[in-house]
């Protein structure tokens, strides 16, 4: 963006918004709102803290776990899904049904079977990625030029070189583009999960913080958490550029 | 006086003083209830380029990816050097009528795939496929990536990976139509070079009535619904006169002429 002849640096528009947040939190409109300034110093003290550092643990192993799953499970099932029509037929009314689902209803259930840990948490966080990267891998496989699926089994490619060196290949822009919705997704599941399974991880200090109306720790564990979603949501944005010099000739 | 010079030219089709490479016997293919190709039967010639021309829907393509393995008729059999054909195999190469390069992968990948996909070890077939870029004259974008490259280029890569895999018979579907005027006249030349260079049967689909007589020692009309072999047709005296002498040569005229007659009702 570019004002009175200045070119500004990207996402510079935050500051405006960083400011209107400080003016609102120094006119104590309401206490649950603290000015960012504040926010910000109670950050600095957090992060220290092993009460954040271990939610921080949890977290990341409870996501990274359940976001690996997702995609080794998600990439492959979408990619025979595009391939193999009988199981395309068999699965692709379920995977519509639970990516419109409400899956935080389905929450409970997942507590009876798997009980009250890590195991649920993971398996939500997976629930809430996986239908989105199976669609994407499923749609990149679809739009697959046909001719370069014959032009590989006219020179002899197994269907294993066939696979990896083409369907991969070919569904990858949209497999990417799947795995960073995805990704965004299961943020939420994670979060959900620890809330609503088990207390533990940033859900717990969420509870901690805004029973005690630790509003200003509240928002700093938000920031770290946004921050977060927002730098890997980035990254995968970064690796779609980096393929994007043959998504659109295909 | 001209026609009966074409006559002598349609005459030679019948004595079978050549040896056949690549058979096409009593092929069908139905698809559901549409019969695509009757019992076509034709053979083609080792060491020469056949055409195989027609109206659009025809079949030629079919017939083509059924020599391939691509496609298996529903009655029939192609036979490769005394061979049936079961599916693809390293006797048979295909450049694809819209280059199906991986736009992922550069040229000298793209044109090493075929050998990729036969187990040679990358530093041979790296090797390989270096010689052949060089002799499609695309020296210096072994590293470029298709969409880098225009059509006539692109084709050039289709073609060099054809060769690098060193296959007897080279399928080719329409391999010019998507490229301009002038590189298409431009491949057609260095088309007939590699007919006289290379020892290889040329299987060559095409719906150009010139390019086909340009370009053929053997040309098989096909006539659609279902498909049949009309006509074969050789042309016997031009193809020695030269590239640049061919285009005026009465006999290529005559035969453009005589091929368009006989197709002119099937186009609607």
């Amino acid at each position: 963006m570019i004002v009175f002849g200045y070119r500004l640096p990207g996402m510079s528009s935050l500051i405006v918004w960083g400011l209107l947040w400080e003016l609102v939190g120094r006119l104590k409109l309401t206490f649950f709102v603290p000015p960012l300034s504040e926010v910000v110093a109670t950050l600095y003290t957090v992060i220290g803290t092993a009460a954040f550092q271990k939610a921080l643990a949890e977290t990341a192993y409870a996501f990274l776990a359940g976001v690996g799953f997702a995609i080794i499970i998600g990439i492959p099932v979408g990619i025979l899904m595009g391939k193999n029509r009988l199981l395309d037929e068999l699965l692709l009314p379920w995977v519509n049904v639970f990516l419109s689902a409400p899956l935080t209803a389905l929450v409970p259930v997942l507590m009876v079977l798997f009980g009250f840990g890590m195991k649920a948490i993971i398996i939500t966080t997976t629930l809430f990625g996986i239908w989105i990267i199976i669609l994407n891998s499923r749609a990149g496989v679809k739009q697959i030029n046909r001719s370069l699926v014959e032009m590989a089994h006219s020179f002899g490619a197994s269907p294993v070189d066939a696979f990896f060196k083409i369907y991969f290949w070919a569904a990858l822009p949209e497999i990417l583009g799947g795995v960073r919705i995805g990704i965004i997704r299961a943020v939420k599941g994670v979060i959900i999960g620890q809330l609503l399974i088990s207390i533990v991880g940033f859900g717990a200090l969420f509870e901690l913080y805004s029973a005690n109306f630790l509003m200003g720790h509240f928002w700093a564990v938000l920031i770290v958490l946004f921050a977060l979603a927002f730098t890997i949501s980035e990254f995968l944005a970064y690796l779609e550029r980096r393929v994007s010099y043959y998504a659109a000739k295909r | 006086m001209v026609m009966s010079q074409t006559k002598a030219a349609f005459g030679q089709a019948e004595p079978a003083d050549y040896e056949s490479a690549v058979s096409a016997r009593n092929i069908s293919k139905n698809y559901g209830a549409v019969e695509a190709l009757r019992d076509l039967s034709l053979e083609f010639p080792r060491g020469q380029l056949t055409s195989l021309l027609g109206p659009s829907g025809c079949g030629k393509t079919t017939l083509l990816k059924i020599i391939a393995g691509l496609l298996q008729p529903s009655a029939g059999e192609v036979e490769v050097n005394g061979h049936t054909v079961t599916g693809p195999g390293p006797d048979r190469a295909f450049v694809f009528q819209d280059f199906a390069l991986l736009p992922w992968a550069t040229v000298m990948r793209n044109v090493a795939f075929g050998l990729e996909m036969r187990g040679v070890a990358k530093s041979e077939r790296e090797g390989i496929a270096a010689k052949y870029i060089a002799e499609v004259g695309l020296s210096g974008f072994e590293h470029s990536y298709p969409h880098e490259l225009s059509g006539g280029m692109r084709q050039r890569v289709g073609l060099a990976r054809a060769l690098s895999v060193d296959a007897q018979v080279l399928l080719m579907d329409e391999p010019f139509s998507a490229v301009d005027e002038q590189t298409r006249r431009k491949f057609q030349e260095d088309l007939l070079a590699l007919v006289q260079h290379e020892n290889k049967t040329f299987i060559f689909v095409t719906h150009s009535i010139e390019e086909a007589v340009y370009v053929s020692d053997q040309i098989a009309i096909l006539l659609p619904r279902p498909s049949r072999v009309s006509e074969i047709i050789r042309p016997s005296s031009f193809r020695s006169k030269g590239v640049d002498n061919i285009r005026r040569d009465p006999e290529y005229l005559d035969i453009v002429d005589q091929i368009w007659a006989s197709l002119r009702s099937y186009v609607e």
